[in-house]
């Protein structure tokens, strides 16, 4: 295949033009993708998530800024990364339109060859990321990016699907968003592998430093996997357990911080890498992928197979209050019609 | 299967600092089911390229103020064809003299709007240009 020769040796315009099939599902953009996929797993897959406002796009202009420059580490400082960031932002609702703008803060990296920029809307996902993110980032992936960020929508709480794509969780937050009971629910803390205060430079910043050390500090950090998949990996997990989420400053605007966070990110690759953690990551985020794809599949493929209009008047009998939608759905999978 | 949109990119380049114009204008276009991407003030005709390349886009919109659009359009044009995307139309909002409007548009501009124009064009527009670039294309 043309584009994925193309891609493999560098080709922009290809990698951008093929992402653009993959997000709009296209078979000719999936065929590209299997034909790519043996390439992918060279990269960090770093996620950054947290509330709208908390300074994700400015924060990850800074780290690529940084790591192009620096590089992960003292030692390996000669060598210059490739980075793509993935930035996801809210489809409209009601006309499917979006306003993709956090370009506007990345100003500082664009322009330089070894980082890809891609925006990209929701398109009704929830979860904080599109359902194409997984596969644009799988081509990002085998095209040799080394680092790819992927931020997610502006978070609150439930919005955790980084958590599976990504192998470290930076959730970025910022002073005066709440007291230590937003922080105490579960959800968004939870994925947290890093946690960083933005805005460390506004007042409050101490004390919302403090409440979140407090608060992880309560809470053992929990299993990130859900219960089907912790049997067969426990071991491997539990080794992974044993890092603690740092709570961490950083003005993103003025750069401040920005190193060190580097350095944790980093940190944390490694632990995951010698603990057995990166493996055990890689299961349940191809796992969870591959069930939801054959959820999917067997969706499409069931409501193909039924006669026409029975999906929608099982839709009516909920409606009319005649079938509870547990009981509705049932029936139509034992091919029972009203 | 997610429908095909339309992805526009909408840049200023140049050194004015007034967006209004440009804001309203990826407003429109995103109330109008298309997703846009908003690169913010001050790019240069290099950026604004590089985004387009990365980004994919089906049009790109310029927002100029500062009358050098004489000296910005020709440029982001040539960078687009060098790229290989010579056949994503790009239009234009601001102040532009009427004696530059036939020049651009010989250049390849597929649509210029001054102040004022109603954003149901400047929304048709930029839908009959990505049409007319994709026929073209087939």
């Amino acid at each position: 295949m043309e584009s994925v020769k193309q891609i493999l040796k560098g080709d922009r315009l290809a990698l951008a033009r093929l992402l653009t099939k993959v997000e709009n599902e296209e078979p000719s953009g999936f065929e590209a993708l299997s034909a790519l996929y043996p390439h992918t797993g060279g990269a960090h897959r770093i996620g950054i998530t947290g509330a709208p406002g908390t300074g994700k796009s400015s924060l990850v202009n800074r780290l690529a800024l940084h790591l192009r420059s620096s590089g992960w580490s003292e030692q390996a400082k000669a060598k210059s990364l490739k980075i793509a960031i993935v930035a996801v932002d809210p489809s409209s609702p009601f006309t499917g339109g979006a306003f993709l703008g956090d370009r506007i803060r990345m100003r500082d990296i664009f322009g330089d060859p070894g980082i890809f920029i891609r925006s990209m809307a929701t398109r009704g996902a929830l979860g904080g990321l599109a359902r194409a993110t997984a596969d644009m980032v799988d081509v990002l992936d085998a095209a040799g990016f080394e680092a790819i960020f992927i931020e997610t929508v502006g978070a609150g709480q439930a919005e955790v699907d980084v958590a599976r794509m990504a192998h470290t969780v930076v959730v970025v937050g910022a002073p005066g968003l709440g007291d230590d009971v937003q922080a105490i629910k579960a959800g968004i803390l939870e994925i947290a592998d890093i946690l960083v205060v933005n805005k460390a430079d506004l007042p409050g910043a101490e004390n919302t430093l403090r409440s979140l050390r407090l608060v992880l500090e309560l809470a053992s950090p929990p299993d990130r996997q859900p219960p089907s998949e912790i049997e067969e990996t426990k071991g491997e997990e539990a080794a992974a357990a044993n890092w603690s989420p740092p709570v961490l400053p950083t003005v993103a605007t003025s750069g401040d911080g920005v190193a060190e966070r580097i350095q944790s990110i980093h940190d944390h690759y490694q632990h995951l890498q010698q603990s057995g953690g990166l493996a055990a990551r890689e299961r349940a985020r191809v796992r969870s992928e591959m069930e939801g794809l054959l959820r999917e599949s067997l969706m499409e493929g069931f409501l193909e197979q039924q006669s026409e209009g029975s999906f929608e008047s099982a839709v009516e009998s909920v409606l009319n209050k005649k079938k509870a939608p547990r009981q509705a759905v049932r029936e139509l999978v034992e091919g029972k019609q009203k | 299967m997610t429908e095909k949109r339309l992805r526009i990119l909408i840049a200023k380049p140049g050194l004015d600092g007034h967006d209004r114009g440009a804001k309203v204008i990826a407003r429109a276009l995103r109330d109008a089911g298309m997703e846009v991407i908003y690169t913010g003030l001050r790019q240069t005709p290099e950026m604004i390229a590089e985004a387009a390349l990365q980004e994919d886009v089906n049009a790109v919109g310029l927002s100029i103020l500062s009358g050098a659009h004489m000296a910005l359009v020709p440029r982001v044009l040539e960078l687009l064809s060098k790229q290989g995307q010579g056949n994503v139309p790009v239009l234009i909002g601001g102040i532009i003299p009427d004696e530059d409007i036939s020049q651009l548009e010989k250049l390849g501009v597929k649509g210029i709007f001054g102040p004022g124009t109603n954003t149901h064009h400047v929304v048709e527009s930029v839908r009959q240009a990505v049409e007319a670039a994709d026929v073209a294309q087939d």
